[in-house]
């Protein structure tokens, strides 16, 4: 297992030389590996250029570019300038409020219910099986299905729950809670089978060391379990960010963004789904976005790489 | 590691903090302590279940007279019929079928591509090996919900707004499904490469004949997860089409907003029926979909 070369390392040791000494050395093979590298990521690389990084510059041009009222008529540069407008402006900053607001609501409620699920069902019990699957079964969801459930559950004509104020939807301070709710309950099937899957992974030996050490249940939890399992804590945090960052089909299936503007996130808003805003400060909004999935990355890039250096 | 994870282990079952089994026995008894431990896990399964059921319940239960009296916790005036009629009244074969054709595209593909990518990085020693590896990396920076209006722009400019293309294309290659397959055939020793060759088989042969049947367990939890994402796709299908005849099984579902209220029902019928191949995925693919889910908690 040790000498197995990752593609990483095999990159490093021949980012330099392989381009001049290959050939020297190699003769024929070298070249012939290096076109056929280049053949197999054709496909993926061509795609990712026309639908990944194209775009990306294209959002830098629609942001900085107004475009005309009639469609024979060239775009005309503006610059950046209007930019900051839209930075500052209430349509960012509320989107901005409004997911983080999202964020707050689903992020730590979904790991705490999730880890709550995985002690429970992880133990030796008979017919265990059909709770474990039970508690995995909104794996089998899609954000349209979760929301249609909860349309049965908050909508505010036909919903069960349409007289509980704290998921109202008409209210500007509830609704938020009531749309961040349907996806917690989505997310419960996947934050339960990795918290699952990292409780079996922690060696029994460990917890039973502790136990004849006299650590009570809550102590071993914390001193013991949580830290072998936070590097799938850690995961889940960076899966439900980006899913609420993501959040589109429970807005639109539940409030349609209101009551006012109470629902709407920096995507609903790039989305635009009622067509109010230009495109150039839609552009705007999504180097927002993907602004903050950096960000996002960078810390999950960061936790994966010392994960991996501790691992070994 | 992290193939050896499944929910269902059989002799793995971990020894419960408070059920400790001293006496070892394999043959489990239903104890006065776990009476406890199964109430707790019965409130929990009610918790989770009861969207479900109100999902349910609502399907079947006639809409207007289940309103009038008064939204009880059992079915009202019960249709059984309202399955059909999601399929003659709100056109759900027709969604079902093109949310099947545009996922089987995209999963193919997504594996054609993802499969050569991932040979490339684990077997093959090239120039500009970082650079391609950059690449692939950025793009997780680059989400459609990122991209969306520019990839719209782009998909309307080739014409392509209601059509197989548009609903697929955008999505036929993956940085997820390089990084998981190329981690798979990194299990793959490079001996049987050299050996290989000095047989004088070439790389084509090597992947097909024995990196891909080595690596077929992670291909296979590749496959579930890129079907679960395909199949549940909202906002770019959401958005690259505007005729009905285009809408995928999820988008159809948005219909339930602007419905009307006697017609309620079907809408929640159909979003039954829309779950279904998942359920059926996550009951016959447990193993691959665990595996998969998990691929980015446990170090691989």
């Amino acid at each position: 297992m040790s000498d197995l070369p990752t593609a990483e390392a095999a990159a490093e040791d021949l980012a330099v030389p392989a381009g001049t000494g290959g050939r020297r050395r190699g003769g024929g093979r070298r070249g012939r590996d290096a076109l056929m590298a280049y053949a197999f990521l054709a496909p993926a690389v061509l795609l990712f250029a026309a639908f990944s990084y194209y775009p990306l510059y294209r959002l830098f041009w629609y942001a900085t570019h107004r475009q005309p009222r009639f469609r024979n008529k060239e775009a005309t540069w503006v610059g950046f300038g209007q930019r900051w407008d839209t930075l500052r402006s209430s349509d960012f900053t509320s989107g901005l409020l409004h997911s983080f607001q999202f964020m707050v609501y689903t992020v730590p409620l979904g790991l705490v219910l999730g880890v709550l699920l995985a002690v429970a069902a992880h133990r030796r019990l008979k017919g265990i099986k059909i709770f474990q699957t039970i508690f995995s079964s909104t794996v089998a969801t899609s954000v349209a299905v979760a929301s249609v459930v909860f349309f049965t559950l908050v909508n505010p004509e036909v919903g069960y729950f349409k007289d509980v104020p704290w998921l109202s939807l008409n209210n500007p301070r509830s609704a938020m809670f009531s749309v961040a709710l349907t996806t917690v309950w989505q997310n419960l099937g996947l934050t339960f089978i990795v918290i699952l899957a990292a409780l079996q992974a922690v060696p029994d030996e460990l917890t039973e060391a502790a136990t004849l050490d006299g650590f009570s249940a809550t102590r071993r939890f914390f001193r013991i379990t949580v830290p072998l399992i936070s590097p799938a804590l850690l995961f889940l945090a960076v899966v439900l960010v980006i899913s609420a960052l993501q959040a589109y089909a429970q807005i639109e299936f539940l409030t349609g963004g209101g009551p006012g503007d109470s629902t709407e996130t920096l995507l609903y808003k790039i989305a635009d789904p009622k067509g109010t805003r230009s495109l150039d400060v839609r552009a705007g909004l999504s180097i927002g976005l993907f602004a903050l999935t950096a960000i996002v990355a960078a810390v999950q890039y960061s936790l994966l790489s010392k994960r991996v250096h501790y691992g070994d | 590691m992290a193939t050896d994870l499944p929910i269902d282990g059989p002799t793995d079952a971990p020894t419960g903090t408070v059920t400790g089994t001293a006496d070892g026995r394999p043959r489990r008894r239903i104890r006065p302590a776990d009476i406890g431990w199964y109430v707790v896990l019965s409130a929990l399964s009610l918790i989770i279940l009861f969207p479900i059921y109100m999902l349910v319940l609502r399907a079947l239960s006639n809409p207007l007279q289940y309103v009038a009296q008064g939204q009880p916790l059992r079915p009202v005036d019960i249709e059984w019929d309202v399955f059909v009629k999601a399929f003659t009244e709100a056109d759900l074969g027709r969604a079902m079928t093109l949310s099947l054709i545009v996922t089987t595209i995209i999963v193919l593909v997504q594996l054609f591509t993802s499969v050569l990518a991932a040979y490339a990085f684990a077997f093959l020693d090239f120039p500009g090996k970082t650079v391609a590896f950059v690449v692939v990396i950025g793009t997780l920076l680059l989400p459609i919900e990122v991209t969306l209006i520019s990839n719209l722009e782009t998909v309307r400019n080739l014409g392509w707004l209601n059509s197989l293309e548009g609903l697929t294309v955008p999505f036929l290659a993956t940085a997820f499904g390089i990084f998981l397959i190329r981690q798979g055939f990194a299990g793959v020793p490079r001996d049987l490469l050299d050996a290989s060759q000095l047989d004088g088989y070439g790389h084509m042969r090597f992947l097909f004949r024995v990196a891909v049947p080595m690596t077929k367990p992670i291909i296979g939890s590749f496959v579930v997860i890129a079907f679960l994402g395909a199949w549940n796709q909202y906002v770019w299908p959401r958005f690259s089409t505007d005729q009905r005849t285009w809408q995928t099984v999820q988008v159809a579902l948005r219909s339930i907003g602007s419905d009307r209220v006697d017609r309620l029902n079907i809408g929640f019928a159909a979003a039954i029926l829309a779950a279904l191949p998942l359920l059926a995925l996550l009951i016959f693919f447990q193993r691959q979909m665990i595996r998969g889910l998990t691929a980015g908690a446990v170090k691989g």
